[in-house]
């Protein structure tokens, strides 16, 4: 019995498919659709080209003229690169890349490997308390993560642990588990229930279930929310701010970037430059992963 | 398409951080062999160890400083530590940030609080204090600051009969920027009075200009420009005196007073002949950043710009500020010549600890030593200090900020948002006074500042 019924479920899904998406594809590749998709493509990227030319010009002209003024004197300069590189004895960009990769790589890895656990204990595996339980991991996505900050650095001196990396990974993790877990609990059960019992029958416990059936199906959702958390935490200042206290060691690159315009922010010509070098890894972690973005993003919507 | 160029950059960087760290590290493991030997700097003058022996052997002890002091005014801070470093073998570890106001406060409710943090408002010092978590000044200090500092200074961070911290550096606010060249070439000399800087206003109307130039916006504290604006010219048209009433609020803030000196302002930045000298009407006072305000006095399109001795750093590179330059500032002349009211600010040094290295460091900070060295390595910088040794000023703004500040006819007076309770210094007064530049009347505004002050 439980072996057919994937065989059964899957044509109509197989059928249905084309239908939606050649309708989907005939609506999209109208011309008025494709004019509307140029112009807000060219309405979304105008201020980041208007950033980047920004970027090239040179002090005095930042601060009195619009970026477009550019076009009618076009005056190029490396100085603003050189000033974030530390050019003039004052913050190098480049010393905290490292510090950004060492905070974003566990804060990442370390969500995923316990939200995937939990979420499949969640899916498929049956326990006392088990609704209650995921409803109150549910619920702890409303918390904001501001009305934690003092608690959890209280937490971190009593355990003293401040100053080191260990209060970023723990924070950005216990950040982004509540709604991995959920994402990837949603994922999980739509996974046809007739897989799992067929592993079951042919032996498989839940150790191999999980590694052999849930996770290899799991990458493109495991890709979606890993980008998602990497861009989220290579982003952010107010974690860092909070719980990074301790000098130059544990700081990202965003605190940096934060201080980079100078005590009172007299050197802000220099901020267009220095958004450009740290969001290079942002947009190449993006553009080396979108496949996976687009199908985890699609994969949930499609089958539900 | 972008990724491909620019990940070589970027690998290069990984690279390159990768070795220099290495490098670093291999340095470190140096150092703590020969740790006698790795304190002592040519570029750091020798000093007087003296003062520090008696706080016991400290060598190799850390002490971590915390300060909203970031690139590039850092560096000389840094620097000026190593002669306290060599005498001692103690590390100062320093931490800008610029988020230091908010964050000083977190990290002092969460318990986990810097040695020693530069706090550049007394208010705050106040709220510091609150948390319990700050220290009183060593009995060294407080003989450092009775020696060094006019009285007024310790009186800003004595709370409840407490001294909880030296102050360190000072800025002049009473200063309005000019263009040297311009003034000689126009005939205009610097004002001595009030009635002859209106006069000297008048003057540039008549000869087409438009003389003055401001800008208050300033991300979420868009405003404080006008508070020392008001600041200033309460200090010349009521005096010190009522000046003191005004911040601790003995007299209410829409009182008479308050009222005469927001008027005053008016009669130059609400003046549509004054203002705004290359930047438009009056309403883009409201609009213009304050690091931009000043600029269109290099362009000739404006002429006089009030603002603190620190907005030199803002011209950009290659821009002479001095007597003879591109640029300059004179005194922002008091109401008459025999009265000489200076509106300022200042950093304090609280501590939250007192082992014996932040102690031996919290003097050396307080010191005429300390404030000599770092004039040195320093330009954009000045200190109240009366040990500071004036000819250790290079940079001309100093030179001139310097002597106003040391001046013994001058009447120091502190920034007076700084001192008020933060629901109006850092909140009403600059959202009100930003509505009056923008069309509310005087007695409006103020009434809505007096409201706001906390009962």
């Amino acid at each position: 019995m439980s072996t057919t019924t994937p065989v059964t479920t899957t044509p109509p899904l197989v059928a249905e498919k084309p239908s939606a998406a050649k309708v989907a594809k005939k609506r999209l590749s109208s011309p008025w659709a494709s004019l509307a998709a140029i112009v807000l493509a060219v309405l979304w990227t105008l201020p980041t080209f208007g950033l980047l030319v920004s970027s090239f010009r040179p002090e005095r002209a930042i601060k009195t003229t619009g970026w477009w003024t550019f076009f009618s004197n076009p005056t190029l300069t490396m100085d603003n690169y050189k000033g974030v590189f530390g050019g003039d004895g004052g913050v190098n960009l480049a010393n905290f890349f490292i510090n950004s990769l060492i905070i974003c790589i566990p804060s990442v890895l370390i969500p995923l490997s316990l939200a995937a656990l939990a979420a499949y204990a969640f899916a498929w595996i049956n326990f006392p308390g088990k609704n209650i339980l995921f409803l109150m991991v549910f619920a702890l996505q409303i918390v904001p993560l501001q009305v934690t900050l003092i608690p959890l650095l209280e937490i971190y001196v009593n355990i003293k642990i401040t100053g080191t990396f260990w209060t970023l990974w723990l924070s950005h993790a216990t950040f982004a588990l509540p709604l991995a877990i959920y994402l990837l609990h949603n994922f999980m059960r739509e996974i046809p229930a007739g897989l799992i019992e067929a592993a079951r029958v042919d032996g498989a416990g839940h150790v191999s279930i999980f590694f052999k059936v849930m996770l290899p199906l799991l990458t493109p959702a495991l890709a979606a929310f890993g980008i998602f958390q990497f861009l989220w935490v290579w982003n952010d200042l107010l974690v860092a701010l909070v719980f990074a206290g301790g000098g130059d060691e544990v700081a990202p690159i965003t605190l940096q970037l934060a201080n980079l315009s100078g005590t009172r922010g007299t050197a802000w010509q220099l901020l267009s430059a220095g958004a450009f070098v740290s969001i290079i890894v942002p947009v190449t972690v993006f553009l080396l992963l979108q496949r996976f973005f687009v199908r985890g993003l699609l994969a949930g919507s499609v089958k539900g | 398409m972008f990724g491909q160029p620019t990940s070589p950059r970027f690998r290069a960087a990984l690279a390159g951080t990768l070795s220099a760290g290495l490098v670093l590290g291999l340095a470190a493991c140096g150092d703590s062999d020969s740790d006698s030997s790795s304190g002592t700097d040519a570029s750091a003058a020798a000093i007087d160890c003296a003062p520090y022996t008696k706080f016991g052997d400290i060598k190799g002890k850390t002490v971590t400083i915390y300060t909203g002091i970031v690139t590039p005014e850092d560096t000389p801070h840094i620097e000026s530590y190593k002669p306290f470093e060599a005498c001692t073998g103690a590390t100062i570890k320093y931490e800008g940030d610029k988020s230091f106001e908010t964050q000083v406060l977190v990290r002092a409710r969460a318990g986990n609080p810097p040695d020693l943090a530069i706090v550049p408002q007394p208010g705050l010092v106040k709220q510091l204090v609150s948390t319990g978590k700050a220290v009183a000044a060593p009995q060294e200090v407080s003989d450092n600051v009775d020696k060094f500092w006019d009285k007024a200074w310790k009186a800003y961070t004595t709370i409840d009969g407490k001294f909880y911290g030296a102050p360190l550096g000072a800025s002049v606010k009473s200063l309005v920027w000019y263009s040297p060249s311009e003034f000689k070439d126009s005939g205009y000399t610097v004002p001595t009075t009030l009635d002859e800087l209106k006069a000297l206003s008048d003057k540039m109307v008549a000869d087409g200009k438009k003389p003055w130039c401001a800008g208050i916006s300033s991300g979420d504290a868009t405003g404080w420009p006008l508070t020392d604006w008001m600041e200033d010219f309460m200090l010349r048209t009521a005096g010190p005196e009522e000046y003191d009433k005004w911040v601790n609020h003995e007299i209410p803030f829409n009182s008479a007073e308050p009222t005469a000196a927001l008027d005053a302002v008016g009669a130059y930045l609400k003046n549509d002949k004054y203002v705004n000298g290359g930047l438009g009407d009056v309403k883009s006072i409201a609009t213009t950043t304050f690091q931009d305000a000043g600029l269109p006095i290099l362009d000739g399109t404006c002429s006089l710009h009030r603002q603190a001795s620190f907005y030199a750093a803002n011209f950009p590179k290659g821009t002479k500020v001095a007597e003879d330059g591109d640029i300059f500032a004179f005194y922002l002349p008091g109401k008459d010549a025999t009265t000489k009211p200076v509106l300022g600010a200042g950093e304090f040094v609280v501590a939250f600890a007192d082992r014996p290295e932040v102690k031996a460091f919290q003097t050396y900070l307080s010191s005429d030593v300390w404030a000599n060295t770092k004039a040195k390595l320093s330009s954009g910088w000045v200190s109240a200090n009366k040990g500071l040794d004036q000819a250790n000023l290079t940079n001309p703004i100093d030179k001139l900020a310097g002597g106003i500040l040391l001046d013994p006819k001058a009447t120091f007076r502190f920034d007076g948002s700084d001192m008020m309770p933060a629901a109006v210094g850092s909140d009403a007064f600059w959202k009100q006074t930003t509505a009056w530049i923008t069309g509310q009347d005087t007695p409006t505004t103020l009434n809505n500042i007096e409201k706001a002050w906390p009962k």
